[in-house]
């Protein structure tokens, strides 16, 4: 197989910058200017769901009232996803100035970092670097102060309404929207959420400029993102990518010439069978021919010697557990899924409950009343539909 | 201002809405009915059954008809294909975690899951059973209120009546995933937690989850013994509400056709709470004349304002969240506990009876009139006042299991003694009724003339606000009430917890200017009680109202210190409001109680 290398992006964790630089020069242009550079970038949000980044601030810009919130939301929970993490490590004041600037244009005050709780080793470094961005802060005379807010443990807090939700004092549950956070967010004021990676491009992009960020990727899923890249692979870990590149390109580079499958975007993401390689794309739908998959940056890969009974049972036993419960869909289909794949696989019930599945996976896409809810399908039909016959046999 | 109109399209028919309407309201005002299981009017959205979902043109997923505002433009579909599959979908997964074991649930015929699994046609073998295999409880230590896991849909309906409507929270939930359930604090069983008793989640409770502990059985055991004199009395709220049980609209009065009915049923008496409401009246409105001369004459610290005390649900509630403050609360026993006193005592010597033969049952809009007659304080008459205690519905399954054609039946009247009563106690079913009881009473007795208000219908203090005040000047009154010249009586009236607590929580900051207050737990007062027939909602709890007030104005006696049966009770027994005997048997003491 010929090893068409990757080309490596080197943004997120540069240090060939000065993020101070940047961020003073960045808050000396008109707000709007932010905006339109934003919206020009085309940079989607890089937790996976990939709302257009710019629309989101220039939203909570619009919005009146005196009190509004920032927040990063690392509650990095995605089974597969670690590179939040490294960036807070790595770079965490570039996500602070990703924050400033989210501030600067909305006029928000009070900015949290919503901190997964496995992460809390993170805190006495995280806490350095505030010290240090709050000195930065009075420097710039900009009224706009930083806390960190530990989460509990669910998965489902990475969902922005529950973060909310649990940020105040609640149990984490999703809520209806609309209204969206920008418009009633944290203690109902207008509340920017954005990924960590998120911050940080924003802050890149006043670095290297709107149209150079455009100039990668495609129309559509442009500019780079981290992988985090496990399974089986030879080579673990994260990697700055340009979007748009096919899975055929990518297991090139990463599989270990055994590639079956790969699960884009973690256990709530799509898996793609080896005959698919080719015409997937990685980045946002539309824009290209064939298949485009979001992710938020889990990409795990299966080689001939996984069970992918075993890699759907995992994630549904996650999802039963995770789950807050509040939805039907939710709450009852996932442990229908799991139960259902058990039944059959012990000959309980015919290979044809299969489709029944499939059609109550289909019913959760459409009526779970939040993202975790909807997305448990993708896993569990692009796997029963590519690997049927290991679900039964 | 006039709200700016949305124009949209429901199952192809243009309308235009105010802004803020959600798409189910939208619907009904077209007459579409759209299904719903955790969409209750009394409390806030919660969008999780996601039975509600319709379909909208442009929109990825099927957004629930409760939690979603009508927009500019909108195209929607409540009944397409896909939103019919989904629907029977969401059913099934319901039904898939609930207990169907319809046919000997106390719920059946009046479940909300099983009219739309019956409608929605639901298959009960599509998905697999999950209740096989877990364990899962029946919490049966609540004298008022029985709490079956394994028939919850988990809509949270209780969760949102125990805050919003009581600010209790004895019901919350915990745990996720498959785990996610209704629970107390720390899943600690009902008797032992902060529970008012009130029933107001039991009345929210779609299906057979929470439902009030029974008795009828015990009750129908009682009137078999041809050793016991079983007597049965009827709150003032069950009248205007039984019919609904029956097959009556709301808000029908089937006063006499009940009395009937309950002779039907075998009891030996059937009696009157109204007779005791009136009794209560009496010794209420002297008690709040004492604590006013106290204070303004003798100088006494006396606590005012004074509340009342009819509620057991308040009592509980005041005795958990405010112990500091209970002796706001008025000494006086509920009707219910001095009618169970006086039975014991008067009415079984008027009787020539054993009190020990007696069994005193009653008949109550309320949950938490069970846990009342449980109080350890309520047993004056030597022995436990009140025996059994049944809700509205209870009686409801009585009379359909006794198979009376109760439309059918003629009315009579109640039997004597203790069947006798004023407008003044039918009115205390509803909320502000036992405030104006009192007013028409108090002021007759201070000033020597009837109240001033047409027709005897104090306006001011009716009403359906959560919290309402009025007040009456008090002039030219009688010689021995001379301390009260002048005096502009200030009173105030809160319905549900949540105002009740508004009202203490302005006493606490000494900022209260009334003299006295009626609390009452339930929305809406006793028509709204957590026994009454589910549904209850806003229009019912109208129509009951109305029901009541028409009651009182049927009445040929409208004041309780006109009630003939009464004025003998003072003159042979009782001697004079206050008075020893009363206080003994009509009054009681509080308990303080801890938050957890």
């Amino acid at each position: 197989m010929a090893k068409q290398k990757l080309k490596r992006v080197d943004l997120i964790f540069s240090k060939d910058c000065s993020c101070k630089d940047i961020l003073a020069k960045a808050l000396k242009r008109p707000k709007e200017e932010i905006v339109k550079d934003l919206i020009n970038s085309g940079l989607k949000g890089r937790g996976g769901a990939g709302f257009p980044t710019g629309l989101k601030w220039k939203m909570a810009m619009e919005e009146k009232g005196s009190k509004k919130y920032v927040i990063c939301n690392a509650d990095e929970g995605e089974p597969g996803t670690f590179k939040d993490r490294e960036i807070l490590d790595q770079v965490g004041l570039k996500v602070l100035g990703g924050m400033a600037l989210a501030s600067y244009v909305t006029d928000a005050r009070e900015g949290f970092i919503y901190l997964r709780h496995e992460y809390r080793f993170l805190i006495p470094k995280l806490e350095m670097m505030l010290e240090k961005f709050h000195i930065w802060m009075e420097e710039f005379d900009i009224d706009f102060h930083v806390e960190l807010f530990m989460g509990s443990g669910a998965y489902v807090c990475g969902e922005e309404t529950s973060l909310i939700e649990s940020m105040e004092g609640k149990r984490g549950e999703p809520r209806n929207k609309p209204p969206y956070p920008t418009n009633q967010g944290y203690l109902g004021k207008p509340t920017v959420v954005n990924n960590v990676e998120t911050l940080v491009y924003t802050l890149m992009i006043m670095h290297i400029g709107s149209d150079k960020f455009k100039s990668m990727g495609f129309e559509g899923s442009t500019g780079s993102k981290l992988f985090s890249i496990s399974g089986d692979t030879p080579k673990p870990g994260i990697y700055e990518l340009e979007l748009g590149m096919t899975l055929h390109q990518f297991v090139s580079e990463f599989g270990d010439n055994d590639a079956k499958a790969v699960q884009v975007g973690g256990a709530s993401g799509f898996c793609v069978p080896r005959k698919r390689f080719k015409e997937t794309h990685i980045g946002y739908q539309g824009g290209l021919k064939g298949f485009s998959l979001p992710t938020g940056g889990s990409m795990m890969i299966f080689n001939s010697s996984r069970s992918m009974y075993n890699v759907l049972h995992n994630y549904l036993e996650f999802f039963e557990e995770e789950s807050c419960g509040q939805c039907t869909p939710c709450r009852v289909g996932c442990q229908q899924l799991l139960k259902g794949i058990e039944a059959v696989k012990r000959g309980e019930k015919s290979q044809k409950y299969l489709d029944d599945l499939l059609r109550l996976a289909e019913t959760m896409k459409l009526t779970a009343k939040c993202g975790l809810g909807q997305s448990v399908g993708n896993s569990f039909s692009s796997i029963v539909e590519n690997f049927r016959e290991e679900m039964i046999y | 201002m006039a709200k700016k109109m949305i124009k949209l399209k429901i199952d192809g028919k243009e309308i235009a809405v105010p802004e803020g309407t959600t798409l189910l309201e939208a619907a009904k005002m077209e007459d579409v009915k759209i299904p719903t299981l955790c969409y209750h009017q009394d409390l806030c959205v919660a969008g999780n059954c996601r039975v509600c979902v319709v379909e909208v043109d442009g929109w990825r997923t099927l957004p629930a008809a409760c939690a979603t505002p009508s927009m500019e433009g909108m195209v929607v579909y409540t009944n397409s294909p896909k939103v019919r599959k989904a629907r029977k979908d969401v059913l099934a997964l319901l039904v898939s975690e609930h207990s169907t074991q319809c046919t000997t649930c106390y719920r059946s015929t009046n479940c909300e899951l099983q009219d739309l699994a019956a409608e929605y046609n639901i298959d009960n073998e599509i998905y697999i059973n999950l209740l096989k295999n877990r364990t899962f409880t029946v919490d049966q230590s609540s004298w008022a209120i029985e709490k079956d896991e394994t028939k919850c849909i988990r809509c949270q309906r209780c969760v949102r009546a125990c805050a919003e409507l009581q600010k209790v929270n004895a019901l919350d939930v915990i745990n996720k995933g498959a785990d996610m359930k209704i629970a107390t604090f720390f899943d600690t069983v009902m008797s032992d937690v902060v529970c008012v008793n009130c029933g107001q989640c039991i009345n929210h409770c779609p299906t057979g989850a929470l439902t009030e502990r029974r008795y009828i059985d015990e009750v129908w055991e009682a009137i078999g013994d041809p050793t016991k004199h079983v007597i049965i009395q009827t709150a003032p709220a069950v009248r205007v509400a039984l019919g609904e049980t029956l097959g009556y609209e709301p808000g029908v009065r089937v006063t006499g056709k009940m009395v009937t009915a309950l002779k039907h049923l075998g009891f030996d008496s059937v009696l009157d709470t109204d007779f005791s409401a009136d009794l209560t009246i009496m010794e209420e409105a002297h008690e709040l004349l004492d604590r006013l001369k106290r204070k303004l004459v003798d100088g006494e610290d006396i606590s005012l304002p004074m509340t009342t005390s009819c509620s057991p649900g308040w009592i509980k509630f005041i005795e958990h969240m405010y112990p500091d403050y209970l002796d706001h609360v008025s000494s006086c026993k509920s009707p219910q506990q001095m009618f169970g006193a006086i039975a014991k005592t008067y009415y079984a010597q008027k009787r020539k009876l054993d009190p020990k033969d007696i069994v005193c049952v009653s008949v109550m809009p309320c949950s938490a009139k069970k846990f009342e007659a449980k109080r350890m304080e309520m047993n004056d008459s030597g022995m436990q006042d009140v025996d059994l205690v049944m809700t509205t519905r209870e009686l409801g399954h009585m009379i359909r299991q006794s198979g009376i054609n109760f439309k059918a039946i003629p009315e009579s009247d109640y039997d004597k003694f203790m069947g006798e009563s004023s407008g003044a106690a039918v009115i205390f079913g509803a909320t502000g009724g036992v405030m104006e009881a009192a007013l028409r009473t108090a002021y007759e007795v201070v000033t020597g003339r009837e109240v001033p208000f047409d027709g005897l219908n104090i306006t001011p203090v009716r009403g359906t606000e959560g919290i309402r005040e009025a007040s009456v000047k008090l002039e030219n009154v009688l010689p021995e009430y001379s301390y009260l010249e002048g005096i502009n009586l200030r009173v105030a009236i809160a319905h549900g917890l949540t105002n009740a607590a508004q009202v203490m929580d302005d006493i606490i900051i000494g900022e209260s200017p009334y003299h006295f207050i009626e609390i009452m737990a339930c929305p809406g007062g006793c028509i709204g009680g957590g026994g009454q027939p589910i549904p209850t909602n806003d229009e019912i709890r109208r129509k009951r109202t109305e029901a009541i007030y028409t009651e009182d104005e049927k009445k040929v006696i409208r004041k309780s210190h006109e009630n003939p049966e009464v004025i003998q009770l003072y003159k042979d027994f009782l001697g004079e409001p206050l008075g020893e005997v009363s206080h003994k048997l009509l009054h009681t003491k509080y308990i303080r109680r801890e938050r957890v």
